[in-house]
């Protein structure tokens, strides 16, 4: 059955068949027809503002006004797109050289060549020359915060941040300001990043197509560590990192890179590697303990997850009436930085002192959530450097390694060993599913087998589900939900404000598809996002992955039973609690300043 | 409260009796901006105190709209039952003093205060000027005549019958049809079919539809919507009640610009009035239709005054304009259809209504029936409001209506259609005008804005300025009108500045042609038209910037200097006077100008008594 | 005293927010807000600042950001104080051919700043307005309320701001 209505349009004179409702460039797609966009983000930014996609257009042989925008024109039947005539070529050419002659062009040292649209876009259309002098945009260079640098200078002002943190996130950071020429993208006030209500998350720089918005670097401080003898440099890898990292090295999005990752952090010079899955693991013991009490002992419910930096800054600034809420566990990332400081140095016999704590996250947000005050253990800092995926794909190219020919290898011991279920804390849903796994074997005294949480996963907003479960003998029907991106979040608390909703455990992830999708991933055009989306690709490869674990329950990880006999002496003990677990406090932005 | 149409007869009756000053004088103040700011609310105040003082109980003393003759403002006018009105120009307090006492109370006009008798010792009266002779008021015709403040005033004029007449005995199709058949087109730029747009909203079914008057008049020079506001605000309220009927709307906004103070208080006094009445609100006239009107003003953008920009300002946002389709008949206001009228050609929609299509009909011409109001200004003697027939030509408005250039100046160029528009040449000058005329010769009627320019005007600076007016306005959504429009400004600039090339005025032209195709609203579409239209007009005017490195007109300073004649006799007034120190020479012998320090301000021309100071 | 915002505005005592809160409530709920609160708030306070610009979008749910936004695209919103007088020169179309520009040029002149500034002494903010709708007296300024026209010779401007500097 083909419900959807559909019209006949000609591409270059090539006819297709499309359905009602698709634009030009959709239809172009299907003629095997490629339009340039540059402001154009599917779903998203759909503002028609760069005027690069323009073409030649008539219907039934009536000319259309002008040269329209097929990222939004629909189709209609009888039309007749023509995107290669002298005239468009030249308008779109002319557009472009507008663009550029008021951009920052420095290609050659710009942290975006080679995955830029726009310098893409450049080298396509042939442009050798910029025939335009004049007035460019005041540059405004704010690198303030830890995690993210925002340069006007490269801001072309397509406007797909501004969608994406507004929109999608429901957030607001950035928009439009002044007009006409002096037209800016930046928050209110000219602020600093810094002082403001972004959460970090980074999804902005996935959307800009250039270099204006982009990741704070730390990479030389890794290799000046590395570099310094009197250090041990120690890494963790989060799990979302190795199903992006092989796209740095061109291969399809979403393909799983685990043993070619740690092999190449090794020939880095990492004095050891190791990996967050162990320290996501253990998040799920003290989480889920402490789920348990709560359940027990009628503690604050529900409870919601605490992994993602960015999901706890949104919090803080916006749902202060919700802090109570968030479980006192570190994310993954911190908890591994306390023990590697601790446990790990004592056993290692390392003064912890000159260890350096480098993780690398697929995340920009846990720049900022490492250089939290209270992210320390005495005196030490649990996380010294985070670094993105991008950034790692960096180092591994300075390095000159040959990422595609790496052999295979395994994380060292004793902080690298994980289950299925530290895998998939990557995807959304998954440190559902992990927690699921354990809390339901401790409360029914069983080894469960039917592990795998599937209403929890996918890329549905908010998902629900409900799983019957003895709570002080009694069986309960524990009721937990799911959301990803925070203005999904904001909808399940707000349904919670207003008494509509109820649930016992909620998994938030800042990202929208959880960090798999994270700021930090490697970067995926506007144009490959009509064919692939990345946000499930990767959460694909972390789900074959734990597919493929013998362990698939975080307690049945050998080295966290270890870490709990010899050291910690059990979930939510003292000790646990001095390491791995934190506060939260309701935070202002904004604040004034000279 | 809900009237019948039985009531609003009755009312008419009542009021009519007290419009026509049926016993004693009526006397009118011009009361709208223009006239304010020449003094009138003093007038008023006067005349109002004066005629109470004087114990004249019979003389009513009220404000009126815009008269339209800007340089007689203040203008007072003296009504009395079955004899011409007397018209007082260039009102103060004391000559308010002595009409009050010669006129008023002994009943002898003070003639030195009107504007003349004519042959037969006749006090001529406004309507006997060339000014108004070749005018046909329509959409202006109670403007200067009722009080826009009294909600009676217009039902005295017919006030609300058309609505009634809609509501109670036609369908919203018999009124679609009936705007169809008149032929009416929109009067905010484009001249788009109005009863065409209403019935692509009409055909949208939806929960909640919307109907918006744009009373945003942001062309720099054009000041028809306003007058029209402030001087007959009830017909653009019940216009739009019958575009609401028409479209099944019950909800309408006006947005108005918030420069215009006085607009949106009479705008605010004339919905109260009208909803104290019955005729906005629920059940108007027992038809069981509902409309409510809601003011918003804007904030000073001109973008604004396109559709979807306005819609994004209503809607709270900044005023970007979107990319149409969808058009907002389909999804306008909060994405519901949406029909958005110009002030002035809603104010021509009661009267047709009332008087039927043919009567529209029979003014104008045939694809552009009706009238056209215009806000003559610029170099040229009568300034003013006027409203003529379609059809008239150009040299009838600039000399018939405004007689002639200032000064004696030559005529050079009339600009119409604001920034968007263009510069006419003379030999337009017997163009008749009309939408499609206008576009035929490459110009388009905008909004109403004309403004004539005499050989002392530079095409280059004009073209400039509304560049750099464009550049100012664009709302910075798009890359051809963002970027585009501001490198020709720099290039416009770059050659009044005497550094320009002969190969500028093709990159010039090759932008204009970029932005007009490319932009996405129309205000990019149009922002070449000025440069565009002069260019082709006036192109021996930028060759001389280009080539010879000369202004024409002497306008563009940095292309020209200062040199002292011989004609100088060493007084030292200029040397004294010069800002820059520039000029030297020793006294009873010829001065001289330093060129390298000259600013020039042009200030040593001014003073020299003895003409010896020439620029070149 | 610090406030929730972590500001030191005052707000709890400023009857200025009150009297903006008020109006808040009263259009909460209707759609297309935002302008009309920024109009309002400018109304009241005169100029939209930092910390009223954080009041509204604590109490009408709209970013900052997007405020800022509306703020800074709307010529008539001012996000700093302004001068006690406003003197806007025309620099519409009737008036510009009728010499606008010497006008400008000499208020300029006279205040010592330029478009968009306000004087030192606080006392005059100038602005470029469009057609004040008095073009038959063109060139005109207007300063506050009041308009002066036929500036053709602009020698009187100084006298006219004088007026104002008592
Ligand atoms: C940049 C721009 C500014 C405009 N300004 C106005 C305006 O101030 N007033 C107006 O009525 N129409 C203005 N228009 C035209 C309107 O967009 C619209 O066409 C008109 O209000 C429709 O009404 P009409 O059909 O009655 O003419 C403007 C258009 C553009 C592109
Ligand atoms: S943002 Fe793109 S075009 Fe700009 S300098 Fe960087 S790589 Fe080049
Ligand atoms: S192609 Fe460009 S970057 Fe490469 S060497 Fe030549 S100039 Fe340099
Ligand atoms: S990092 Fe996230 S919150 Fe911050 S501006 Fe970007 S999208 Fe918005
Ligand atoms: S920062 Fe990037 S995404 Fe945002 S408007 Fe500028 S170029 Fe576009
Ligand atoms: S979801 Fe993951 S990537 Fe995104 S902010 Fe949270 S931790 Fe970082
Ligand atoms: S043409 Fe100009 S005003 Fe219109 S959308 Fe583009 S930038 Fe904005
Ligand atoms: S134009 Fe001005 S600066 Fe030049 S000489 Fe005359 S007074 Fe002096
Ligand atoms: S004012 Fe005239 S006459 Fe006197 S010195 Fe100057 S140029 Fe000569
Ligand atoms: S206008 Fe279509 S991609 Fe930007
Ligand atoms: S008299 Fe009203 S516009 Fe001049
Ligand atoms: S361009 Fe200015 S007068 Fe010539
Ligand atoms: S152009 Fe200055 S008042 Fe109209």
């Amino acid at each position: 059955m083909d419900s959807v209505q559909k019209v006949n349009v000609t591409i270059n004179g090539i006819a297709v068949s499309v359905p009602k409702n698709y634009t030009v460039q959709l239809a172009a797609k299907e003629a095997g027809v490629d339009i340039p966009t540059l402001c154009y983000l599917k779903g998203v930014n759909e503002i028609a503002a760069c005027r690069v996609c323009v073409v030649e257009a008539d219907v039934n042989g009536v000319p259309m006004r002008n040269l329209p925008a097929s990222c939004v024109l629909q189709v209609q039947e009888g039309m007749n797109v023509r995107t290669n005539t002298a005239r468009v070529r030249k308008a779109v050419r002319q557009n472009v050289e507008l663009i550029l002659a008021n951009h920052n062009r420095e290609c050659l040292t710009c942290k975006r060549s080679g995955t830029c649209e726009l310098q893409k876009l450049c080298r396509e259309l042939g442009i050798d020359d910029v025939p335009y002098k004049g007035a460019t945009r005041k540059a405004v260079i704010d690198d303030l915060s830890y995690s993210i640098i925002r340069d006007s200078s490269k801001c072309i002002l397509c406007g797909r941040c501004i969608s994406t943190c507004r929109d999608v996130q429901g957030i607001g950071v950035l928009d439009f300001t002044k007009r006409g020429f002096n037209t800016e993208v930046a928050p209110a006030f000219d602020y600093s990043m810094r002082d403001v209500n972004c959460i970090y998350c980074g999804q902005c720089i996935h959307a800009c197509p250039v270099a204006a918005l982009r990741e704070k670097s730390y990479i030389d401080q890794v290799w000046e560590a590395i570099q310094d003898p009197d250090k041990f440099v120690v890494v963790q890898t989060a799990p979302a990192v190795r199903a992006s990292l092989g796209e740095e090295f061109g291969l399809p999005v979403g393909t799983p890179v685990t043993g070619k990752m740690m092999a190449a952090l090794r020939r880095i010079g990492f004095d050891k590697v190791f990996d967050t899955n162990f320290s996501a693991d253990l998040t799920i013991m003290e989480e889920g303990t402490e789920l348990l009490n709560r359940l027990n002992t009628g503690g604050t419910l529900p409870m919601i997850t605490s992994c993602s930096p960015g999901w706890i800054r949104y919090c803080e600034m916006n749902y202060p009436d919700f802090l109570d809420n968030l479980s006192t566990c570190k994310s993954p990332q911190q908890m591994f930085g306390a023990v590697l400081k601790t446990y790990y140095a004592k056993k290692a016999n390392i003064d912890p002192k000159k260890i350096v704590s480098v993780s690398v996250m697929p995340c920009t947000s846990k720049k900022t959530e490492a250089a939290r005050p209270e992210m320390q253990v005495d005196g030490l800092r649990d996380v010294d450097i985070s670094l993105t995926t991008r950034e790692l794909g960096d180092m591994i190219k300075q390095a000159r390694i040959d990422f595609l020919n790496l052999p295979d290898e395994g994380p060292d011991s004793i902080l690298g060993e994980y289950s299925g279920a530290g895998v998939i804390f990557g995807a959304t849903g998954g440190v559902m599913e992990a927690a699921l796994r354990t809390v339901a074997d401790i409360l029914t005294g069983e080894d469960l087998k039917d592990i795998e949480y599937k209403a929890v996963r996918g890329l549905e907003g908010v998902k629900e589900a409900s799983v019957t479960l003895p709570v002080n003998g009694t069986p309960t029907e524990v009721k937990v939900a799911v959301a990803h991106g925070t203005a999904n979040a904001a909808k399940v608390l707000d349904a919670i404000r207003a008494g509509k909703a109820n649930y016992h455990f909620i998994e938030v992830m800042a990202c929208p598809g959880g960090c798999v999708h994270g700021g930090g991933q490697s970067h995926v055009s506007a144009k490959a996002r009509l064919d692939v989306e990345p946000k499930r690709n990767r959460a694909q490869a972390l789900y074959s992955e734990d597919e493929r674990q013998v362990l698939r329950k975080s307690h049945d990880n050998p080295d966290i039973k270890k870490l709990y006999e010899d050291f910690l002496k059990g979930p939510n003990s003292e000790l646990a609690h001095k390491l791995l677990h934190t506060h939260y406090h309701k935070r202002e932005v904004y604040l004034p300043q000279e | 409260m809900n009237n019948s149409i039985n009531e609003l007869n009755q009312l008419k009756a009542n009021a009519v009796k007290n419009l026509e000053a049926t016993e004693g004088r009526r006397i009118v103040v011009g009361m709208a901006t223009c006239g304010i700011s020449a003094g009138a609310k003093l007038v008023l105040d006067t005349l109002k105190k004066q005629v109470a003082a004087a114990g004249l109980d019979n003389v009513q003393v009220m404000p009126t709209g815009c008269i339209g003759m800007c340089i007689y403002e203040p203008i007072v006018e003296v009504f009395e039952h079955d004899e011409e009105k007397v018209t007082y120009i260039h009102m103060d307090p004391d000559r308010v003093s002595r009409v009050v006492s010669e006129h008023l109370v002994k009943g002898k006009p003070v003639v030195e205060y009107t504007i003349g008798e004519d042959e037969n010792g006749k006090l001529k009266s406004l309507n006997d000027l060339q000014f108004y002779k070749k005018q046909k008021r329509i959409v202006l015709q109670n403007c200067g005549l009722i009080n826009p403040e009294d909600i009676n005033d217009y039902i005295a004029v017919n006030g609300y019958q058309a609505l009634a007449k809609s509501v109670t005995t036609m369908t919203p199709q018999d009124v679609i049809n009936l705007m169809k058949a008149s032929g009416l087109r929109g009067r905010g730029g484009a001249g788009f079919p109005t009863g065409l747009k209403w019935s692509f909203a009409a055909a949208n079914e939806a929960d909640q539809k919307y109907f918006i008057c744009n009373a945003d008049e942001g062309d720099p020079g054009a000041f028809m919507d306003r007058s029209v506001l402030e001087g007959d605000p009830h017909s653009v309220l019940e216009a739009m009640a019958i575009g609401g009927y028409a479209i099944g709307a019950s909800k309408g906004f006006i947005y108005v610009r918030a420069e215009y103070p006085v607009a949106v208080e009479r705008l605010k006094i004339a919905i109260k009035q009208a909803k104290d009445m019955g005729f906005i609100g629920k059940n108007i006239f027992g038809s069981g239709f509902d409309f409510d009107i809601e003011i918003r003003l804007g904030a000073g953008a001109f973008v604004c005054g396109e559709e979807t920009a306005l819609i994004a300002s209503i809607e709270g946002k900044r005023g970007m304009s979107r990319n149409k389709p969808p058009f907002p008949a389909n999804k306008g206001l909060w994405g519901k259809p949406t029909i958005i009228n110009n002030v002035e050609t809603l104010a021509n929609i009661p009267k047709i209504i009332l008087n039927g299509p043919e009567w529209f009909k029979s003014m104008g011409t045939e694809k552009s029936p009706g009238t056209k109001v215009f806000a003559l200004g610029g170099k040229i003697n009568n300034t003013g409001l006027v409203e003529v027939p379609m059809g008239i030509t150009l040299r009838e408005v600039i000399y018939d209506i405004g007689q002639d250039c200032l000064n004696g100046k030559q005529f050079k160029a009339v600009q119409t259609g604001g920034p968007s528009g263009g510069c006419l040449p003379q030999k337009y000058l017997d163009a008749p005008i009309d939408f499609d005329n206008l576009v035929a010769i490459g110009f388009m009627m905008g909004s109403g804005g004309m403004i004539v320019m005499d050989e002392d005007n530079c095409m280059v600076d004009i073209a400039r300025f509304f560049l750099d007016f464009t550049v100012d306005e664009s709302c910075g959504k798009c890359t051809p009108c963002r970027e585009g429009t501001k490198r020709m400004l720099e290039i416009l600039d770059k050659i009044t500045q005497g550094n320009g090339t002969i190969e500028d005025l093709t990159i010039l032209e090759d932008l204009a042609e970029n932005i007009k195709n490319t932009s996405l609203c129309a205000l990019g579409q149009t922002a070449p038209n000025p440069v565009l239209s002069t260019m082709k007009h006036f192109r021996d005017e930028y060759v001389a910037h280009v080539v010879d490195k000369r202004c024409p007109t002497g306008k563009c300073k940095a292309l020209l200097s200062y040199f002292i004649t011989d004609a100088c006799t060493g007084c030292t007034a200029c040397a004294r006077k010069c800002p820059a120190k520039a000029i030297t020479g020793t006294v009873k012998e010829q001065h001289h100008i330093d060129q390298d320090k000259c600013i020039k301000c042009g200030v040593c021309m001014d003073t020299c008594r003895f003409n010896a100071i020439i620029k070149k | 005293m610090q406030n929730d915002c972590g500001c030191n505005c005052d707000r709890a005592n400023d009857e200025r927010y009150a009297e903006l809160k008020a109006y808040i409530d009263s259009v909460k709920g209707s759609e297309g807000i935002t302008m009309t609160v920024l109009q309002e708030a400018q109304r009241i306070f005169g100029y939209l600042p930092l910390e009223v610009q954080k009041f509204i979008s604590e109490n009408i749910g709209v970013p900052i950001a997007e405020l800022y936004g509306i703020a800074t695209f709307y010529s008539q919103f001012a996000i700093k104080p302004r001068g006690k007088h406003h003197v806007g020169v025309c620099l519409g179309t009737a008036c510009y051919v009728r010499g606008a520009q010497k006008v400008m040029d000499k208020v300029v002149e006279e205040l010592g700043v330029g478009v968009g500034e306000t004087t030192q002494d606080g006392l005059f903010t100038l602005d470029a307005t469009r057609c004040l709708g008095c073009c038959g007296l063109a060139p005109v300024i207007m300063i506050d309320d009041t308009v002066y026209g036929k500036l053709d010779d602009v020698s009187v401007i100084s006298a006219i701001l004088n007026k104002y500097r008592e």
